[in-house]
């Protein structure tokens, strides 16, 4: 048996060498032969990481395992999803509410786990939406959308949600510097640099429920601030942003942003701010912004607009905020495990530098500044550098870290990871991604407590990759083994949306902590039916309530008469199921919103306008039993003057047999 | 020198596939005779009086307990009365006419409150999913709410 193994160990290499050595451009054909038994979660099996992939332009988040990268769930976060009812049903409407109204999409950027001292916790998931900029934190119990906030003064919100080592806050820094809020905003576009700020938004987080609140935003110079990461172990305390256009252009950018030799980073001591709000420091500016929650008892979401919020300018505050010169337009802003290392990836640049946090504090001390930016001190770039990595490849963007002193880069550019020692900034390996990664993640891999195993990186062009779609193509994730000295491609498959910002964490942090479904006796939903002796049908004016359950395989009631054009009807359907991986669904004929899937021991409404006279049939949509195809009812509707009275019945509404029903 | 490739590929191929069948395959056959040496210790000792579950012996008395039957009679109009009336006719499952005479008071305990495993392996269990075809769902009853229903059951079925 080893005997074989080895042999074809031995010919498993022999090929890879012999194609390596024809086809020297087409590496994607040399996927060693382990790489398969690599990611292989056989059938049964449990993989060995939930992998949170924020879902781009889609405005959701998907769910894979890995590492198998099999797609787990979608989670409906900033975009309206008629699969489920998310933004459709009127226990959903409040959460995609805004100080615009209902925004049904979102583009959905990057994602950050909660963590304790540094390593993820396993208790939420936050999510930036970049066009009306909001913040999202997701439930890891239900994976359900549990808040969204809005944030006032922002416009792309890009830098988010990035929070600190024991998440006390969630950053959110704007990509589009605008007026204030409560500036008059009707202003030439080219008076940018007069009167367009940035602004960096710090959420507080609660400790036990995770709401979130705006604790307080700083002004700061208009530029356009695009990543950022909190500062831990030494640096804890401080906060990184990466900023590019800081030449203030307001037309052109990719020309006229790209003209200085160095743009920022851009350091915050967030402690500091925070105890100078404590001290009452800042002025409240009059605002206006949605707060929406989503509360797990009720089963139902509500959206409160805010007005005001808490502002410090921040050449106001000397200490606070300090610029350290970073080469070309800066987009990863990424840090070390231990704190210690800063690394800007210039994405214009020809080399990644790496700046110190001990260097940083000394310059501090020391006022080693070569001047001042819109009146912050910018740190001299040689005080604050520990040193820059030559020739890493073309274009880099994002940095992650392992659990031995690497560094890995994405190089959009020249398509490639690249791997690098962090202390002696020399590059020990590069491999190719098929094509352009963006960001890159490794479970942990921005935390304390990164791993060793798994890396995956994030595609753009997947053009020439899988079986052509027509003009529109997935982007892909590529899954590479890291363990080794040599990092190894072990699967390669395609995702939803435009996958940006990823986090993982170790199955056991989340899995055993799953609700599997919701407890009937504690359903607080006003128009919940805790058992179908609890149906009914209600008139009130011209909206009709139907009390509603559902249980394999009936709907109670299942004949609804009465309703008349012009009526609003709300189905509250509460399943009273009380066993896991059990919904039901449902949907009516004509409805002009989506369907509702109904967990057990939850309620959801359905509002629907009837807008003819007749019969409406309805069913449960998620096949639950043998007996599905016989989940359904009716609904009759009378014309507006009709005197039918309202009636609801389930099982008792037949006439006798081969008789004709008496009018 | 290309057919020489090819040709090894698929070698190379077919022996990695064929180690990691037969590795898979011996596992899963370690897995089929594991259970099935199970099923065979299990099947003497299942006791399709007592059902199987945690409940091995419950003393109901004489007379009904008027309080649990009380308490039990919300628990089933939340999650029981969707599927069962109270008299002999059925409606997703059986109706509760007579269930306690059907049944030892531990079965109906165990039964309501570990369905899956018995409804896999019970033959009366089984015999009434045959007629039902409808799995009875597990519908997570505390234990003083199986016991409640069990008194509800007990007063539906004419104990004072």
């Amino acid at each position: 048996m080893s005997c074989i193994k080895k042999y074809s160990l031995f010919l498993a290499g022999m090929l890879i060498i012999s194609v390596i050595g024809c086809k020297p451009k087409n590496l994607g054909t040399a996927v060693s032969g382990d790489a398969a038994a690599k990611s292989f979660v056989a059938p049964g099996k449990f993989d060995e990481y939930y992998n949170f992939v924020s879902g781009g332009f889609s405005g959701q988040m998907s769910v894979y395992g890995l590492p198998s990268g099999r797609l787990l769930k979608v989670v409906p976060i900033f975009s309206v999803n008629p699969e489920n009812g998310y933004g459709y049903s009127e226990e959903t409407k409040p959460m995609l509410n805004t100080s615009h109204g209902f925004v049904p999409w979102d583009d959905q950027h990057h994602l950050d786990l909660s963590q304790t001292d540094g390593a993820i916790d396993g208790r939420w998931i936050f999510a930036n939406a970049n066009n009306t900029p909001r913040v999202a934190r997701v439930d890891l119990t239900t994976f359900h959308t549990a808040e969204i906030l809005e944030l006032p003064n922002s416009a792309g919100n890009h830098s988010s949600p990035f929070i600190t080592e024991n998440t006390e806050y969630v950053v959110a820094g704007t990509r589009f510097s605008v007026p204030p809020d409560d500036k008059n905003g009707d202003v030439p576009i080219n008076t940018y640099k007069q009167n367009f700020k940035g602004t960096i938004s710090f959420i507080s987080v609660d400790k036990t429920n995770g709401n979130m609140d705006i604790a307080f935003q700083l002004q700061c110079p208009a530029v356009n601030f695009d990543l950022s990461h909190a500062g831990k172990g030494v640096s804890s305390g401080w906060f990184f942003f990466s900023c590019y256009n800081t030449e203030q252009a307001n037309t052109l950018l990719e020309v006229n942003a790209s003209k200085r030799d160095k743009d920022f980073i851009m350091a915050v001591n967030w402690k500091q701010a925070a105890e100078l709000i404590k001290a009452g420091k800042g002025r409240k500016q009059s605002v206006k912004y949605a707060s929406n929650r989503y509360d797990e008892a009720t089963h139902s979401a509500t959206s409160t607009i805010k007005t005001e919020v808490t502002v410090m300018d921040v050449k106001d505050f000397p200490g606070l905020v300090y610029f350290i010169p970073c080469p070309k337009s800066p987009h990863g802003c990424d840090v070390n495990p231990t704190g210690e290392y800063i690394v800007g990836s210039g994405k214009l640049a020809a080399l990644i530098p790496v700046f110190s946090f001990a260097k940083i504090q000394q310059a501090i001390a020391d006022k080693a500044f070569e001047g001042e930016y819109e009146g912050i001190p910018v740190i001299k770039y040689d005080a604050a550098l520990y040193g820059e990595v030559k020739k890493p490849g073309l274009g880099p963007l994002h940095t992650e870290f392992d659990d031995k002193g690497n560094a890995y880069t994405t190089m959009f550019v020249s398509s490639e990871v690249v791997k690098w020692n962090l202390k002696e900034l020399k590059v020990l390996d590069r491999v190719p991604t098929y094509y352009s990664p963006g960001h890159l993640m490794i479970p942990g891999g921005d935390s304390k407590k990164p791993t060793g195993k798994y890396l995956v990186a994030y595609n753009k062009i997947t053009k020439d990759r899988y079986l052509p779609t027509g003009p529109e193509l997935a982007q892909s994730a590529q899954l590479f083994d890291i363990s080794g000295d040599k990092m190894q491609l072990i699967l390669d498959y395609p995702t939803i949306g435009e996958p940006h910002y990823a986090q993982a964490v170790e199955a056991s942090v989340i899995r055993d902590k799953s609700v599997k479904f919701f407890k009937i006796e504690s359903n607080n939903h006003p128009y919940a039916s805790k058992g179908e002796g609890a149906t009914k049908v209600v008139r009130e004016g011209n909206k009709i309530h139907v009390y509603m359950t559902a249980i394999r395989s009936h709907l109670t009631p299942d004949n609804i008469e009465g309703i008349r054009l012009g009526d609003e009807v709300y189905f509250h359907v509460t399943n009273i199921e009380q066993d896991w991986d059990v919904p039901h669904g449902f949907a009516i004929k004509g409805a002009t919103t989506g369907e509702l899937l109904i967990m057990p021991g939850e309620t959801a409404t359905l509002k629907w306008i009837p807008d003819a006279v007749g019969i409406f049939p309805f069913y449960c949509t998620d096949f639950c039993s043998a007996l599905h195809q016989e989940m359904s009812g009716y609904a009759r509707v009378s014309a507006p003057n009709s005197l039918q009275p309202l009636s609801f019945s389930t099982g008792s509404n037949m006439p006798a047999s081969d008789s004709i029903p008496a009018k | 020198m290309k057919k020489l490739i090819v040709c090894s590929i698929i070698l190379a191929a077919g022996i990695i596939l064929s180690c990691n069948n037969s590795d898979y395959a011996s596992k899963d056959e370690n897995k089929a005779i594991k259970t099935e040496t199970a099923k065979e210790e299990a099947a003497p000792s299942y006791d399709p009086n007592r059902g199987e579950g945690k409940f091995k012996t419950v003393d109901v008395g004489n007379t009904l307990n008027t309080t649990m039957a009380g308490a039990g009679e919300k628990v089933y109009s939340v999650k029981c009365s969707g599927c069962h009336k109270l008299t002999d006719e059925k409606l997703v499952g059986p109706g509760w006419s007579g269930v306690t005479r059907r049944h030892k008071p531990e079965w109906i305990m165990n039964f309501i409150t570990n369905t899956d495993a018995m409804l896999d392996k019970d033959p009366k269990a089984q015999a009434q999913l045959e007629l039902c075809l409808v799995r009875m769902p597990n519908q997570n009853l505390a234990d003083e709410d199986a016991r409640g229903l069990l008194e509800f059951m007990r007063k539906n079925d004419g104990i004072r």
